[in-house]
């Protein structure tokens, strides 16, 4: 036999294959009944030669400028936004963490605050936005308030994990060396959780900064208002350079985060 | 120990490390805490968003009640708003099945021809490379907004949002793991004279295609999310619902939405979670 002929012959699961492209297109059809396609919009191919001729020639006045309206204010407010609404997430869900674990409180108490993390998950951010603008009016704080709030759910999540996974060996040789309380958490309880925790913050820090670029759009702060407003007045070089800032913050954050969290994984290399 | 100072970080250059003579004499050097400069920075960092954003507890503190009355009106859902959810909850649905079956299968390619130990050409892997970092970095709501004016309002423009959105998550996930599969079987097959696509579809295939398919699930599960709210800048589904109960006020009815949301996301859950368990 020829290679080609055993490369014909090769194991193929025809019916297998058959079958999931059958339920595929099952499941497309049905999609698609409710999915209308109208054709492209009136001025959509105006629109977007606008966002490529926007990409391409960015306005380099909004890009560098200093006032409140301009780009590297926009970013810093941003950032800020996320970086306090990490913050303020991470050290509030300790407490919370801690009692929604197996290993430190009993079950009962532990899933009753699970379902309030559940609870803070289910709600989407864009409505924890448009809730807490009633409380507390449109702006950045509304920013933090929201992303607080919304970390809480997956940094406790993540936190609980590393709670469970405690190794209390070291604990009872501790109490065995005649340990207070105090030098028991500072030295046992501590260096098993820091690293872990740390790197959670970081890897929402990398989400909840995404997160802010579209929180603006509700009125909560950030690039997000500016560029939802230069879209919709067509004004396609603003668009350009808020789309390439944006673009840059995030992949330089994502470079750095990956970085910092691969190091608290692996120590010092 | 060596004290060359050349290969030192430049932290410790600047402090010193701290010299500790042992009990038999030999030196070693205790580089000096991080901690300090690390607080030090946060701090500062953390000092200036105050003033960025506004921050201000009195405002929580004063006007904290406002957040109860909302949430004990969202936790008492409408029941009799269901038969108006119904419509772009299925919306959603197929806005989701849609985008993700046609992003992951866009992806397939892209993921390939971006995977640096297929694609030799590094000119290509670097363009691909680029665009997908720029399709992840662009957030949902905002393709959506932009499509939305492109192919005018409702699920199409929700659709091509979810398909771009997923195309470059699946595309990213998808060349991580085909850097890390064994090549030997795809080496073999080239030297007997297969092409790279034959070579491909018959060595690299199998290898990848349960993390394939369970990255594909877990990319529909995130995306009956993300459509969730597609619809509050024009894109169909469930958000035009979102929208409008907010501006109205109807607390109520928004507890039914999120409600029959979070019942959707449960199931969708619970069944992604069972074929991924199959996979592996």
């Amino acid at each position: 036999m020829s290679v080609m002929e055993v490369y014909e012959n090769r194991p193929r699961k025809l019916w297998v294959r058959i079958l999931i492209f059958c339920v595929l297109l099952a499941a497309v059809w049905w999609s698609s009944n409710g999915i209308s396609f109208n054709g492209i919009a009136q001025k959509g191919a105006e629109v977007a030669s606008g966002i490529f001729h926007g990409l391409t020639h960015p306005d380099l006045k909004i890009m560098f400028g200093t006032t409140t309206e301009d780009v590297p204010f926009l970013i810093a407010q941003t950032i800020a936004i996320a970086l306090l609404g990490t913050v303020i997430g991470g050290i509030v869900a300790i407490p919370i963490s801690f009692l929604a674990s197996t290993n430190v409180v009993p079950k009962g108490i532990a899933y009753l605050f699970r379902a309030v993390i559940l609870l803070i998950r289910t709600i989407p951010s864009l409505v924890w936005a448009l809730v807490w603008i009633r409380v507390t009016g449109p702006g950045a704080f509304c920013g933090v308030i929201t992303q607080s709030v919304c970390s809480i759910g997956m940094i406790s999540k993540m936190y609980i994990t590393a709670i469970e996974d405690l190794d209390t060996g070291i604990l009872e040789s501790l109490d065995a060396c005649g340990c207070t309380t105090f030098q028991k958490i500072r030295c046992g309880i501590l260096p098993q959780l820091s690293a872990s925790f740390i790197s959670t913050i970081i890897y929402r820090f990398d989400i909840n900064l995404k997160d802010a670029t579209t929180l603006g759009i509700v009125g909560a702060g950030g690039i997000g208002a500016s560029m939802l407003m230069a879209i919709n007045s067509r004004r396609w070089a603003m668009v350009g350079s808020f789309l390439w800032a944006l673009i840059v913050l995030v992949i330089i954050i994502e470079y750095f985060s990956t970085r910092i969290r691969a190091r608290l994984a692996h120590g010092r290399q | 120990m060596s004290t060359d100072v050349s290969k030192m970080p430049l932290f410790d250059r600047i402090f010193k490390p701290q010299e500790i003579t042992l009990e038999n004499g030999h030196k070693v050097l205790r580089p000096r805490s991080r901690m300090p400069l690390i607080a030090f920075c946060v701090l500062t960092a953390l000092y200036i968003a105050v003033q960025v954003t506004g921050f201000d507890l009195k405002i929580i503190l004063a006007r904290g009640n406002q957040l109860g009355k909302i949430l004990s009106q969202i936790f008492h859902p409408d029941r009799g708003y269901f038969n108006k959810v119904v419509g772009p909850l299925l919306d959603t649905i197929r806005m989701s099945l849609i985008g993700t079956i046609l992003g992951c299968l866009l992806g397939l390619p892209v993921a390939i021809a971006s995977s640096s130990n297929i694609n030799k050409n590094r000119p290509t892997l670097l363009f691909f490379r680029l665009v997908l970092a720029i399709m992840r970095s662009v957030p949902t709501l905002i393709i959506a907004s932009i499509s939305a004016l492109v192919f005018g309002l409702g699920t199409f423009a929700g659709t091509v949002a979810i398909t771009i959105f997923t195309l470059g998550i699946v595309a990213k996930m998808l060349f991580e793991s085909i850097e890390t599969i064994d090549m030997k079987p795809y080496e073999a097959m080239q030297s007997f004279g297969a092409t790279t696509l034959q070579a491909f579809w018959a060595a690299c295939m199998p290898q990848i295609l349960p993390t394939y398919l369970s990255h594909s699930l877990y990319c529909f599960e995130m995306n009956v999310r993300a459509a969730a709210i597609l619809g509050y800048v024009g894109a169909g589904g469930l958000g035009i619902l979102i929208n409008e109960r907010i501006g109205w006020r109807d607390y109520n009815g928004l507890g039914m939405v999120l409600l029959s949301l979070f019942v959707l996301v449960l199931i969708i859950d619970f069944v992604t979670d069972y074929f991924r368990s199959k996979l592996s």
